[in-house]
């Protein structure tokens, strides 16, 4: 992770990689940071925020919650059916059962893949995602063109992911327009009878739980995304 | 509002890049907005009213924009609009060069104000399990299985009725409960408590003969939304 960059010009991602060689750690402070820098010192001043809150919040989502939470519950999915009842059931409260509760995740809908329907979650409007079990969104999922394609042209959208469907196959897309999040429950990869569950929980992939993607499959095992 | 960002539809944003290994944040800067506007907001203004500053950035500033960067332009106009800041000092703190600071290096001992989110109450703020739902008894007036017609309503304000569904026929899927309604939230005029329904619209009912026969787009509509097919 770089510190500071500079104010970035905007890509088809609307940010700088994060190595980005024009913009080496030591460079001057962007118009951006600084405005976010003395907001943030004008509202300690008056007493409106808490710098310690602010600490604690940004510790929260980048070190304690994230995709491992989704993947676990797929996992559970995989080798529990009766777990997988109450998940399709009462998604919410299944969820729950494993600690994975709160904020953008108050009221769940998990949705499952099966040889005949996939599924695919977005938030055309703004970028509703699941926090509890998959931590913040990429950007991706926050950009223009998935915002506006994944609705009209979901087939072209996942065969960018290297998602290619067969036109039998249903494809479902939820526009998480309310206060409901989805995830999605991917299908179980073959050959993977012997697994644990903390081996499964490693091929579920942060994609596969939005539906950009499938999970891995057991000895191609490569770094989640 | 009939704004840029109900982008549900459009065409030419060009393919939809995904990073490898990306970084939960990008920048500092990122982090401290993403914190910032979730403290500063806390018990003070509602999730609709916090989409709904965004939603005014001006279209074209909004396309420049980075997703923090739009999280910052909303908290700016929150945080006058609800008086907390003054015009000109928002607008003097986008102009400010203030000495470099470590993170840390703040100004601790600034009294807190008796409704600011403390640490020491983060864990119980995001670990709140009710945010929208609400107990209320409201008779619902759609179920399982109905026709519905998203109504063809453009209203100025704030809404979650996207343009893309509007006129269009679906089914009721499910009836997800009663929850706050977003456009009368967001204006502060309450929170108007109505059932929720995933609706179920063919793709071809959407976008056409063109689009594949099977394919579904379930969309989450409010009662006030809908109209019996």
């Amino acid at each position: 992770m770089s510190e500071d960059h500079g104010r970035h010009e905007h890509g088809p991602h609307g940010h700088r990689p994060a190595d980005d060689p024009d913009h080496p750690h030591n460079a001057p402070l962007s118009d951006v940071q600084l405005r976010v820098r003395a907001l943030e010192s004008l509202l300690t001043e008056k007493g409106l925020v808490d710098p310690a809150a602010l600490d604690a919040l940004i510790d929260t989502y980048q070190t304690k919650v994230g995709p491992r939470n989704g993947a676990h519950v797929v996992a559970r999915a995989w080798t529990d059916p009766a777990f997988k009842r109450r998940l399709l059931e009462d998604s919410t409260a299944a969820i729950a059962e494993l600690g994975y509760i709160g904020r953008q995740g108050e009221d769940m809908v998990v949705v499952e893949n099966t040889p005949s329907v996939h599924n695919l979650v977005v938030c055309t409007l703004c970028s509703c995602y699941p926090w509890p079990v998959l931590g913040l969104p990429p950007v991706w999922y926050k950009s223009s063109p998935y915002r506006s394609r994944a609705v009209i042209d979901p087939r072209g959208v996942l065969r960018e992911f290297g998602v290619d469907l067969s036109e039998g196959v249903e494809v479902r897309v939820w526009d998480s327009t309310a206060e409901l999040r989805y995830l999605v429950l991917p299908e179980r990869p073959a050959g993977t009878e012997g697994l644990t569950l903390a081996q499964l929980a490693l091929l579920v992939t942060r994609d596969s739980m939005i539906g950009t993607g499938q999970p891995s499959s057991p000895g191609a095992a490569r770094p989640r995304s | 509002m009939n704004g840029v960002h109900d982008m549900g539809g459009m065409h030419g944003f060009g393919p939809v890049e995904a990073e490898a290994s990306e970084p939960v944040f990008h920048a500092e800067w990122e982090r401290r907005t993403f914190a910032l506007v979730l403290a500063a907001g806390a018990g003070r203004w509602n999730i609709d009213q916090g989409r709904f500053a965004r939603e005014q950035m001006p279209p074209a500033e909004y396309l420049r924009a980075s997703y923090y960067e739009r999280w910052l332009w909303g908290l700016e106009r929150l945080l006058v609009e609800t008086g907390r800041l003054t015009a000109g000092e928002r607008d003097a703190a986008r102009r400010a060069r203030p000495t470099p600071a470590e993170p840390g290096d703040r100004l601790a001992h600034s009294p807190l104000a008796a409704d600011t989110l403390r640490a020491a109450d983060v864990p119980a703020f995001l670990q709140n399990r009710r945010a929208a739902r609400r107990d209320a008894v409201v008779p619902p007036r759609f179920h399982a299985g109905d026709a519905v017609r998203a109504r063809n309503l453009n209203p100025t304000g704030h809404t979650r009725l996207p343009r893309y569904c509007r006129g269009h026929v679906g089914v009721v899927d499910r009836d997800h409960g009663v929850f706050v309604f977003p456009d009368t939230h967001a204006a502060g005029l309450g929170p108007k408590p109505q059932h929720v329904y995933s609706v179920r619209f063919d793709a071809r009912e959407l976008w056409g003969s063109e689009a594949p026969m099977n394919d579904r787009v379930y969309v989450d509509l409010w009662d006030d939304y809908l109209d019996k097919a």
